[in-house]
């Protein structure tokens, strides 16, 4: 079936299949973030729980360095400050799955090769390391 | 009442200066080596897959699941993330989530950062990686079978050496015996393994089955039909 279409149109399906997946995958996380992250387990995870049945837990820095970043005044751990407990949770939820989003596709934008070019999709490989 | 969500996360003060260093020093390597094999290999075609992974892997990592005796644990995502876009990529889209979970959420240390980033980023995807590969290409390349049991066994298998990682560094900063925490993160993370097991195996069943050409080893038809690949291999 694809051998009948021309090039651009194959491409262009392509893209647009790239497109349909990242939505999927994207929107699957915000919901996983928003509406799941309430009903996460609030026991003690693995090494947290290691911590306290040996007694080492007590060493975690109290003003841990982080809360000196301007992001603590907005969070406190995966909640924000200030809104009702309900959403306080699944709005850092939304907002971090974002930023990681963001920050891995900034990464990737930055260092990939060619990532100027729109129509990077060319069977060609790159030209080789220098 | 918010707890903390530690899992595997090293919050500030358990390790010591020079663990600390040698911790940064790892990472920064193996990030510096990533970095140089995903310019040189990867195309444009990889980088919104790279923001996908690192949203799914920040979400599932709030979900942590019950184990029994009132432990909890989440997905790590180290295998996921090798599996779909390979050891270089993989290991940046990582680093990205621990980056964003310590400076905007205070969840591990910005000193253990280093430390977080070696164990569950470099490690559980590099050895999720390779053990997954060695599997699936021994059980046939282009098989369901072959992904599945790669995929279960790399997961559980990452998340242990993880765990193992991390008991040598507490020890090492006389944090804890070494006996005491190699057996104590060994109990709970044999059963944490199995829910990153179980979890990475959906995950990437999906992606088998909707986009088999997003694999970083995309199995062989699904390869020459997509004919793109967006590794240069």
């Amino acid at each position: 079936m694809s051998s009948n279409m021309s090039p651009e149109s194959a491409s262009h399906r392509l893209r647009q299949r790239n497109r349909a997946f990242v939505i999927a995958g994207l929107g699957t996380a915000l919901l996983i973030a928003i509406f799941l992250s309430p009903f996460a387990s609030s026991d003690p995870d693995g090494l947290d729980r290691v911590a306290q049945d040996h007694k080492f837990d007590n060493k975690a820095a109290e003003d841990a360095p982080a809360r000196k970043l301007p992001f603590y005044s907005v969070f406190e751990e995966y909640a924000v400050r200030g809104v009702p407990e309900q959403i306080a949770t699944p709005i850092a939820g939304l907002i971090g799955t974002l930023a990681t989003f963001g920050l891995a596709w900034g990464i990737g934008k930055l260092v990939v090769r060619n990532s100027g070019s729109p129509t990077d999709d060319s069977d060609y490989p790159n030209p080789p390391r220098e | 009442m918010i707890q903390p969500h530690l899992a595997l996360h090293i919050p500030d003060g358990f390790l010591t200066p020079p663990v600390i260093l040698v911790t940064w020093l790892l990472a920064i390597g193996l990030i510096a080596i990533a970095l140089n094999r995903v310019q040189a290999d990867y195309k444009e075609r990889a980088v919104p897959l790279m923001g996908v992974c690192g949203a799914f892997i920040f979400a599932a990592q709030m979900i942590n699941f019950p184990i029994p005796g009132g432990t909890s644990g989440h997905l790590l995502g180290g295998t996921l993330a090798g599996v779909l876009l390979g050891p270089w990529a993989g290991s940046l889209v990582m680093a990205a989530v621990f980056i964003v979970q310590s400076v905007l959420f205070q969840d591990g240390g910005l000193s253990a950062l280093g430390a977080n980033i070696t164990n569950m980023g470099l490690v559980g995807t590099f050895c999720g990686y390779y053990l997954y590969k060695a599997i699936r290409f021994a059980l046939g390349r282009d098989n369901w079978r072959g992904m599945l049991a790669g995929t279960a066994v790399a997961a559980w298998t990452s998340v242990f050496i993880a765990a193992m990682l991390t008991a040598v560094q507490l020890a090492l900063s006389e944090t804890a015996p070494l006996g005491v925490a190699i057996s104590a993160l060994a109990f709970w993370h044999v059963l944490i393994g199995i829910g990153e097991a179980i979890i990475t195996v959906i995950a990437v069943s999906f992606v088998w089955r909707s986009r088999p050409d997003l694999f970083f080893d995309p199995p062989r038809r699904a390869y020459s039909s997509a004919s793109r690949s967006y590794t240069t291999r």
